[in-house]
């Protein structure tokens, strides 16, 4: 019976993301939306990969989004305007990032953890404002967009055509989806998950657990940048806003919104957060202090997440 | 040459000084209840807002003394209804809580003051030059090294001669045992808190007078505490006072030969500790 309704839940999701177009503006809403929520999910379900699935709180992924969306937009505007080059470029240098920073950060546990993914991550906003000469400073890149996807027997116009870039947009997600869902699968996926419910029982079966951490870290911010692109070419702009730590804050709450032990609950939580923010935004000046609101609701009365609950529900 | 870099030092002394303090905050209250308090720099901004706003009634003195103690009230009462909820679980939830709160005291600062940056009056005294010769060297740069320096001295004498303070380094090394000594660890918890975030409301009103205010005056004193408390070393107080001074002292000499990088050059130490050592300078083995 779960396994069923595990299948149902699958099948009924790719349902609504297909036809999202086409019901979305019956919604009152628009399909540059339905973009925007699939391109935070791929960065929620990206940082749940860590926080969910490998049990490591990293606070600081709106670096490694900013990266992936600085890179390809400087990439197009100033290399070579081709936007599956700006994204390989862009995919590539975040990755490389977070690399890098890995082990100096994998060796350490829960809050001081995720002190220093924060602290590292502020590095990347300190760059892209004061490096103006490239990066604009504070006005970010812009003067630049997409370019239209040329497969020489095809051309398919994702800059004018705003259906068009939605199904890209959601093509790049099926992809990702799948290979994380993949990996989970695997017997690498399934020792991380020994390691979030007992690291030292990991440790004393011989798995090298900090080498885990870092893979998963890379994998987690390889998927973050992709989204970071896609962030940039939804938007044909992009600025430090992009890798602030709000971001990072913004990534983890729609992931513990929408149930963190679950592989769609990124998705929901990153629906539901942006809903509530394009609405409460164009009602009134002090969003800010609604979404903190909801930040601390959802902390004091929702921790486990949308599916969580409704698991919970179906079990007892 | 010499006088230039002289006034670096002594900047990056004065910047150090507020990281520290703000960093001492952060650290007390992370080390007894495992939170990190990413609204501290919202405390700051209350702190300063509410001194100018105290100001025209209590005078500078005045608003001096009662504006930390307010901060640390709204602090108490904070922890009391919200944060007090989420000890035990996994910091993840403190973090997000904090966080949803410097949002909202953001918002809230500007709702009340304006977005706009006031000007903070200082009495007329402290603001001139000591010396012809040391421009830099105003009274007021030196008074807030010296107050500081004060409330510094004040904290480690009351976590070392008091029994609260006795209490707070106990439940730091071992809270269950502190509570079954009888200690009403809840509200131990509560006045730390409480003392973490006068130490922030403190920062704010000595902030204001040499930065002036807006309501993301936080923001940038936040990150540069975080990389005070990683450098000094989870867990240790001293190590977090030398973080901060360290860290302040070396953006303000490399502001006088490569400007643009005087703050990279925080990021660069708080790598080299954590790859040569990720305890940090005086933190304990194994404590996270």
């Amino acid at each position: 019976m779960p396994r069923f309704d595990k299948r149902a839940g699958d099948v009924l999701i790719w349902a609504l993301l297909l036809t999202a177009p086409y019901w979305l503006p019956a919604a009152g809403s628009y399909i540059e939306l339905g973009s925007h929520i699939v391109v935070y999910a791929l960065a929620a379900m990206a940082l749940n990969f860590l926080l969910g699935y490998t049990g490591v709180l990293s606070f600081g992924h709106a670096a490694y989004f900013g990266l992936g969306a600085y890179g390809t937009a400087m990439t197009i505007k100033y290399l070579y305007p081709s936007t599956p080059l700006g994204m390989l470029v862009g995919v590539v240098i975040s990755t490389l990032a977070a690399a890098a920073i890995g082990p100096m950060i994998v060796r350490l546990r829960g809050v001081y953890f995720a002190m220093c993914t924060i602290a590292f991550g502020q590095v990347f906003y300190f760059i892209a404002f004061q490096w103006r000469s490239a990066t604009g400073g504070d006005d970010g890149v812009s003067a630049w967009h997409r370019m239209p996807l040329d497969f020489g027997v095809a051309k398919i116009d994702i800059l004018n055509n705003p259906l068009a870039f939605y199904f890209f947009v959601l093509a790049v997600f099926a992809i990702c989806a799948a290979a994380m869902a993949f990996l989970l699968r695997s017997p690498f996926g399934r020792t991380l998950l020994a390691i979030r419910e007992n690291e030292r029982r990991a440790r004393f079966l011989g798995i090298p657990v900090d080498m885990h951490i870092w893979t998963s870290w890379i994998i987690s911010c390889f998927f973050v940048s992709v989204a970071g692109a896609l962030f940039a070419l939804m938007n044909n702009f992009v600025d430090p806003r992009a890798l602030r730590w709000d971001q990072s804050g913004n990534f983890v709450i729609m992931a513990v919104l929408g149930g963190m032990r679950s592989f769609w609950g990124p998705l929901i939580g990153a629906a539901i957060f942006l809903f509530l923010q394009d609405y409460i935004s164009s009602h009134t000046e002090n969003w800010m202090s609604f979404i903190g609101l909801f930040f601390v609701l959802v902390v004091l009365f929702f921790p486990r997440g949308v599916l969580g609950l409704v698991r919970r529900r179906s079990a007892s | 040459m010499t006088q230039l870099l002289l006034f670096n030092v002594f900047n990056g002394l004065i910047i150090g000084a507020f990281y520290a303090l703000m960093a001492l905050g952060l650290s007390l209250i992370l080390n007894l209840s495992g939170v990190i308090n990413f609204a501290h720099g919202g405390f700051l901004a209350i702190g300063g807002y509410l001194a100018y706003t105290l100001n025209p009634y209590l005078g500078f003195w005045g608003a001096l003394i009662v504006s930390p103690f307010l901060v640390a009230l709204i602090g108490i009462l904070i922890e009391r209804v919200l944060i007090r909820r989420l000890y035990g679980r996994d910091p993840l939830y403190s973090l997000l809580l904090t966080f949803g709160l410097a949002f909202m005291i953001e918002d809230g600062t500007r709702f009340i003051w304006g977005a706009q940056s006031l000007p903070y009056q200082i009495p007329g005294w402290l603001a001139a030059p000591l010396s012809a010769e040391l421009f830099f060297l105003t009274g007021y740069r030196v008074f807030m090294m010296l107050l500081v320096a004060a409330a510094v001295l004040g904290l480690f004498l009351i976590l070392n001669y008091t029994r609260l303070g006795l209490r707070i380094r106990a439940g730091t090394l071992d809270l269950e045992t502190v509570s079954v000594l009888g200690v009403n660890t809840r509200v131990l918890r509560n006045l730390n808190f409480g003392l973490g975030i006068y130490l922030a409301g403190l920062a704010g009103v000595l902030a204001v007078g040499m930065l002036g205010l807006q309501p993301t005056i936080g923001d940038n004193l936040i990150m540069p505490s975080f990389i005070a408390i990683i450098v000094g070393g989870l867990g240790s107080l001293p190590g977090t006072l030398a973080g901060g001074l360290l860290i302040g002292v070396a953006s303000g000499i490399t502001s006088v030969f490569l400007p643009s990088a005087s703050e990279a050059v925080m990021y660069v130490m708080m790598a080299a500790v954590l790859i040569v050592r990720p305890r940090g300078l005086l933190g304990e083995e194994g404590r996270f």
